[in-house]
């Protein structure tokens, strides 16, 4: 058989305009899509930035260290929110990083049997899926009136020190509710990276440590920990971001106070709670200063974020 | 079935280190390796070779408990060091891994300084000595010494894969065991690393009781004393294969008058 | 050290083998084990105590009313979440209708197209960072552009600029399991379909996507549960209504949704509202876990 007939079977051996078009069409639409979050990104910083142009022009780094937000005399600064959002993030982080080591360790290393460990890694999982406004209504109904004898007993005991100045009154919200709301939600994030690092530890490593006669938490605590640390901080510095930009829980449980106190006893006020409750019925400086204060927020969990990304960067990441 | 075990007990050796009394070992069920019996000579280096699959590196990890940390593995039979049944359920298995340290087929290195992959093992034993005498000893024992001497402070990784098993040679004689397991030691390493291995072999067998599992024969027959050989079978229930001591002896004789054929195949070549 | 007699080397290591509990060693590894144990612990308390208050105080409320009703006016009893309900799934279709397409496309880019380059790597890692801009920042961002703009039907809360600002918070979860689902797909694929003289449209639409179809499905499903109980950036975007959507204002109207109402209705002091928060609490976790649950047992089937 002749190759020339062979051929003619073919009817697109030879590839069509058309063909090409669809090829290359679909790889610009690809690329522009793949865009977008760029430009979404940059869209963002800009569309914020702008929008606090005459809070800035107006108050300017005063902004971050005066605390007033009084829009009868218009005088807007986020002093009380910048402390709050900083206290509570660095607190609930302080909690969370034991506890989801701890937990993580403890589901990765062979210390009960694989089903016991899969049954509290797919419930922390879980807990990650709980949507932060049930989180807040548990723990406006069910938590705050739980802790609220407690802290009142923190007041009487330390009222000497600045944290636990104040009395608890009134419905009980407050900064150490939101701590607590905020660590339920870290958590879960610290747990699923760690877990993820921990597993990563090449099992040599595990077995070099062994072999020297190491026990189970020798080996941890001096070979496997410190080989996961990279993947580990990474996490914790993501939880961080999470915990500094997380919204609703927090606004519906801290008090929305701008009146500044150290303690972390009363209410407070954090960035993203203050936008969440004022941002829809605000205007003229006042939402300036919104926009103003989302944009120190913005730069605040971008600065954290960027750092974890460098730091983590080989991880795959869940959350 | 392993033909009978009275032909290897008759070779028992006066002075056994480790005996294994009819150790099966197997993982979720399925047995790895069945009936073996053997006794591991003081002070003298035994080599176990066998095909892959016949079961010689789990044997070497059960002499430490290493099999320990593989879920689902279980040995039935007694494994007794100096007579002292390494299995019994009030043994600590860190007790019994400070006694019988263990090098690996992988070099595996701490990441941390070529000075603290040496201390971190003593320290955890409570090594009160004199830290700096000991790290240069150990490294000296395990010539490597001469390439390390002036980079202490540099991460053990940092060191070629020949220098960094010898590193894993010092720490494991850091900590002063009785006996010193070697899985396959040199199998990543290139020749002359696998003969400067050897070399430190023949030195620390006059101080420790030596048991290594190598592929290779020829190591085989130049660094050991004894030698088992082990091989694999099908399972008569279902699939898999399990593996089974065939002779034990002086190396010389597995070598050059084997006293079975499955042996007498696999030294000359026939299969494996 | 050597011990010579049998009888001597015997005891000696029957002594020294023994696990003794006494020694600091063992009582700081059994400390430590017991310390993670107990955090273990506490870290799953909270799903325990939440999930249990949500089912006792959600689900003795549910009844065909709490789906079909309208939520009561201050002061009334009874009445439902029905327009919520509808609104959430209005809202969160919408979002899926834009990240799904924007996100699946990024991610074949990503991973068929760009691979290492660096173009892909700053994508990868905006990807990551605008996963970490605060929820409540995109409905800023939104609420701007769209809401105060009134740039779309000239209105201002709509259930078009709820929808985009959830989008924009799945966006990098479509693009991240799109990506990371067709890298899984083995490399020898693609080259016998580029070999045999496919294009790569072909190659990607007949090969690699259908290959890598459950991941990324079971992806694009967790992060829509996740889009549903979304509060942040719906509430000065979505806005809120007591009313049902009309077929005139379905996409262009403010529109109630579950997580919006459950804010609302946990700062009013009436019981009956508090109640429906509750009953809409209820419903959001159980949707959320059904498909958490179920996106599990399916990776675990296919991976089989």
């Amino acid at each position: 058989m002749a190759t020339g007939e062979l051929n003619e079977l073919y009817l697109r051996r030879r590839r069509t305009a058309y063909d090409k078009f669809i090829d290359s069409s679909f790889k610009n639409v690809a690329i522009t899509m793949a865009s977008m979050v760029a430009l979404i990104l940059v869209a963002i910083l800009i569309v914020v930035f702008w929008g606090s142009n005459e809070s800035m022009g107006r108050y300017g780094l005063k902004f971050l260290v005066t605390s007033s937000w009084n829009p009868v005399d218009d005088k807007y600064g986020i002093a009380t929110a910048v402390y709050g959002t900083i206290i509570t993030s660095l607190l609930s982080l302080l909690i969370a990083i034991p506890l989801g080591v701890g937990t993580a360790v403890f589901i990765t290393e062979n210390i009960v049997p694989t089903k016991i460990r899969n049954i509290i890694g797919v419930f922390v999982e879980l807990l990650a899926a709980i949507p932060s406004v049930v989180l807040g209504l548990w723990a406006i109904f069910v938590m705050v009136p739980l802790l609220k004898p407690i802290l009142t007993l923190l007041y009487k005991l330390f009222n000497w020190i600045p944290f636990f100045s104040s009395e608890p009154i009134g419905p009980g919200l407050g900064i150490t509710p939101a701590i607590l709301i905020l660590v339920v939600m870290i958590l879960p994030i610290i747990t699923a990276i760690s877990r993820d690092s921990l597993n990563q530890v090449p099992i040599n490593l595990r077995e070099a440590a062994y072999g020297v006669g190491a026990t189970r938490w020798g080996a941890i605590t001096n070979v496997i920990l410190p080989a996961a640390l990279s993947g580990i901080t990474g996490g914790v510095l993501l939880a961080l971001g999470r915990a500094m930009g997380e919204t609703m829980a927090v606004a519906m449980i801290i008090g929305n106070s701008n009146n500044f106190s150290w303690s972390l006893l009363g209410p407070g006020n954090t960035i993203a709670a203050m936008l969440a409750n004022q941002f829809s019925e605000a205007d003229g400086i006042q939402i300036s200063s919104l926009y103003y204060a989302a944009f120190v927020l913005m730069l605040l969990t971008l600065a954290v974020n960027i750092i974890s990304q460098l730091i983590v960067k080989r991880l795959s990441l869940k959350y | 079935m392993v033909s009978t075990p009275s032909p290897i007990a008759q070779q028992l050796p006066a002075d056994a280190c480790i005996s294994l009394d009819n150790v099966t070992i197997s993982y979720n069920n399925l047995p790895a390796v069945r009936n073996v019996y053997f006794d591991i000579p003081r002070g003298q280096v035994t080599a176990l070779i066998g095909p892959s699959g016949c079961g010689k590196s789990t044997v070497l990890r059960s002499l430490n408990r290493m099999n320990d940390l593989i879920d689902g593995c279980a040995l039935t039979g007694r494994v007794l060091f100096d007579g002292a049944d390494l299995y019994d359920p009030k043994v600590d298995p860190v007790e019994v891994r400070r006694r019988i340290g263990m090098v690996f087929q992988q070099p595996n290195p701490f990441p941390k300084s070529i000075y603290e992959n040496i201390a971190f093992g003593a320290r955890i034993n409570g090594y009160k000595g004199n830290m700096n005498e000991l790290v240069e000893r150990s490294l000296r024992q395990a010539a490597v010494w001469d390439e390390c001497k002036d980079k202490l402070n540099k991460s053990g990784c940092s060191l070629s894969g020949g220098q960094q098993q010898r590193l894993c040679i010092a720490r494991t004689i850091a900590i002063e065991p009785e006996v010193i397991l070697m899985d396959e030691p040199c199998s990543a390493l290139d020749p002359i690393s696998t003969l400067k291995i050897e070399e430190t072999m023949h030195e620390l067998k006059k101080k420790y009781t030596i048991v290594i599992v190598t592929h290779n024969m020829q190591q085989a027959l130049r660094v050991s004393d004894v030698t088992a050989f082990f091989n694999a079978k099908a399972l008569e229930e279902g699939s898999g294969k399990v593996g089974y001591l065939v002779e034990f002896n002086e190396t010389e004789k597995i070598f050059h008058s084997p006293a079975q054929k499955a042996t007498q195949d696999y030294i000359s070549g026939r299969f494996g | 050290m050597k011990i010579t007699t049998p009888e001597l080397a015997m005891q000696k290591n029957t002594l020294d083998l023994y696990y003794k509990p006494d020694l600091r060693r063992n009582i700081v590894n059994n400390s430590l084990t017991l310390l993670s144990a107990l955090f273990s612990i506490v870290a799953i308390t909270p799903l325990v105590l939440v999930l249990g208050y949500v089912i006792i105080k959600g689900a003795s409320k549910i009844s065909i009313d709490l789906f079909t009703q309208l939520p009561p006016a201050v002061g009334l009893d009874g009445g439902g979440i029905g327009n919520a309900i509808l609104g959430t799934v209005i809202v969160t279709s919408i979002a899926a209708m834009i990240a799904i397409p924007f996100g699946v496309g990024g991610g074949i880019y990503l991973a068929e197209y760009a691979r290492e380059g660096s173009f892909s790597k700053f994508i990868r890692f905006g990807t990551n960072v605008l996963a970490g801009v605060p929820s409540i920042i995109t409905g800023v961002f939104v609420y701007d552009i769209i809401v105060s703009s009134k740039l779309l039907f000239g209105s201002s809360y709509s259930a078009i600029a709820g929808g985009m600002a959830l989008s924009i918070l799945m966006l990098p979860t479509v693009i991240k399991t799109t990506d990371e689902g067709l890298k899984l797909v083995p490399d020898n694929l693609r080259k016998g379909s580029l070999g045999v003289g496919a294009s790569k449209f072909v190659t990607i639409t007949r090969i690699t996507l259908p290959m890598a179809f459950t991941p990324i499905a079971t992806g694009i499903v967790l992060s829509i549960a996740r889009a549903a109980g979304e509060t942040a950036p719906l509430i000065f975007t979505a806005g809120f209504s007591q009313f049902w959507p009309t077929a005139g204002n379905l996409l262009s109207g403010q529109i109630a949704t579950l997580s919006v109402l459950i804010f609302n209705f946990s700062q009013e002091p009436y019981e009956v509202q508090r109640e429906l928060a509750w009953a809409a609490s209820f419903i959001l976790v159980v949707f959320i876990f059904t498909i958490n649950i179920f996106s599990r047992w399916l990776g675990r089937f296919t991976s089989k």
